[in-house]
């Protein structure tokens, strides 16, 4: 299990405990938390749950694959620590990550 | 705008009407949403069950699009294995299967599509399957496994990805095409030629131009696929995937506009003011074509849930979209933005053989549909070309090695 703080573009925090194995997105996703579209369900076909990980947590997300870089590169408002959210698994390590949502995902 | 206190009844339980009453929610609705839904668990993804699910990769709780629990902290009354039988719309009331029925001051029609079934001999034998719901693919799933062959009739997206994923379990799969080449229906000649090599590579056989006439059994299971000319095909399941109708009679009898699905507007309102519709039962606009046509699609059934978010809720409608889909069979993805209408071109950047590679259908010189094999940049920047409808420099598409970030920008 890991608390996983989701901070919408106006500011809003929600706090969700998500099970390892799941994804950040599917936390999001089965909570309701707006600002996450995930149209695909997690199939790395959409770039509409795309997230800013805060700096202290970049390392610990490990990397992108070819795939979700390639995604991301055509998002709207992409950063260095843009992430797909279906892409990052929860993990022991993660307890505490902190992302931030963008003001709409497309 | 609906009242805040409004109750919203939703007929169909699907990815659609699922979304919708999460939406409404996380909108501000304020009033009753009640959620009817035929099936009997609370509303799922559809797409893994022929890829991730099958393979056992996926289980129900991920399936899920919400934990069963929230729709009751949400206020929202999910009401399983019952369906809509009849709307009196002078009353404003919802006749359920069950004998009850429900008051309404908005109701949602997001009672999808059914697969069609073959009015052919021995049709009705144990092991003749269908994929659309979470108890077709359980028992698919319990049907396939080593040595086991499975005939799959009809060569389209959901009979490819199982016969992909049957590979993948160590089944045996043959694919039964009427015609002379698969997706025939839905995707150009390239892609065709390509996701046939591709699955002959992985072991799957084909036999287009096979037109099934009939199913033989042996003591109430299906043991061979009949065809036209006189051959029989050994298996020991079929699954049937020849396409869908839109579960469209209750719009219907209640006299709502109807022609090959329920007819919608871009808010998702029915020809009733107080009904609107979701999802693969509807026939809606799509004004990049300037036409209306029918999509079954989860793209489409979460803009149109969002479309109907917004008109029950008050908020401004969702920018137009551009309709999209994809599909994963093997290591491959597909990703395809767009429908094939009108186009007089079509061009191939990159290689098929390489595994990587995008077919692109023109108009003049827009852009009206792209097919992205593993091919992230082309879909990404072909999707915002067909939305803007801009017109692309087609020497500068044909090149890879020109970057799809300079193709558009020129």
């Amino acid at each position: 299990m890991a608390k996983i703080t989701f901070i919408q573009h106006d500011g809003t925090e929600h706090v969700h405990e998500g099970k390892t194995g799941l994804s950040v997105m599917e936390v999001a996703v089965k909570n309701n938390v707006p600002g996450i579209d995930a149209d695909c369900g997690g199939a790395c076909a959409c770039a509409t749950c795309h997230v800013y990980v805060d700096a202290a947590w970049l390392e610990k997300t490990g990397e992108k694959t070819a795939m979700e870089e390639s995604m991301l590169d055509f998002a709207e408002g992409v950063e260095p620590n843009s992430r797909l959210a279906c892409q990052i698994k929860i993990a022991d390590g993660l307890d505490g990550l902190v992302v931030r949502l963008p003001e709409s995902q497309h | 705008m609906t009242s805040p206190d409004a109750h919203v009844v939703i007929v169909g339980a699907g990815h659609a009407g699922g979304t919708l009453a999460a939406l409404l929610r996380q909108y501000g609705h304020a009033g009753p949403v009640t959620l009817v839904g035929e099936e009997p668990i609370p509303p799922y993804q559809r797409p893994p069950l022929s890829k991730a699910w099958l393979k056992g990769e996926a289980d129900a709780e991920t399936l899920a699009l919400k934990p069963l629990e929230f729709y009751a902290e949400n206020r929202i009354d999910f009401r399983p294995s019952v369906c809509g039988v009849r709307i009196d719309r002078d009353q404003k009331r919802l006749a359920l299967s069950d004998g009850t029925d429900l008051a309404y001051d908005i109701l949602v029609l997001a009672t999808g599509a059914r697969p069609i079934r073959l009015p052919i001999p021995g049709a009705d034998l144990e092991g003749i399957l269908e994929l659309r719901t979470a108890a077709d693919a359980e028992a698919l799933k319990g049907a396939l496994g080593p040595g086991r062959t499975m005939a799959v009739v009809g060569g389209g997206y959901i009979g490819l990805e199982a016969a992909a994923s049957a590979r993948a379990l160590g089944a045996d799969a043959v694919v039964l095409e009427r015609e002379p080449r698969i997706l025939a229906r839905v995707a150009g000649e390239v892609l065709s030629t390509f996701f046939r090599t591709l699955h002959e590579g992985h072991g799957v056989q084909f036999l287009t131009g096979a037109s099934v006439t009939g199913f033989r059994g042996e003591a109430g299971r299906v043991t061979g696929v009949e065809l036209a000319d006189g051959r029989v095909i050994d298996c020991d399941l079929a699954l049937v995937g020849v396409g869908a109708v839109p579960n469209q009679e209750l719009a219907q009898e209640a006299g709502l506009a109807v022609n090959r699905g329920v007819v919608v507007d871009l808010e998702a309102r029915t020809s009733d003011p107080s009904i609107f519709a979701i999802g693969d039962v509807t026939l809606r606009p799509m004004p990049i074509y300037g036409r209306d046509f029918r999509m079954e699609s989860v793209p489409n059934a979460l803009e149109q849930a969002k479309q109907a978010a917004c008109a029950i809720t008050g908020r401004p409608a969702p920018a137009g979209e551009t309709p999209w889909q994809w599909s994963d069979q093997y290591d491959i993805k597909l990703q395809i933005a767009g429908y094939n209408f009108d186009s007089d071109q079509t061009l191939v950047r990159g290689d098929p053989g390489s595994g990587r590679f995008a077919i692109f259908h023109l108009k003049g010189d827009q852009v009206q549909a792209v097919e992205a094999i593993n091919s992230p940049p082309e879909f990404m920047m072909g999707r915002q070309l067909i939305g803007s409808r801009r017109p692309v420099d087609k020497q500068r598409l044909a090149d890879p090695s020109i970057s799809m970030k300079e193709v558009a920008a020129a």
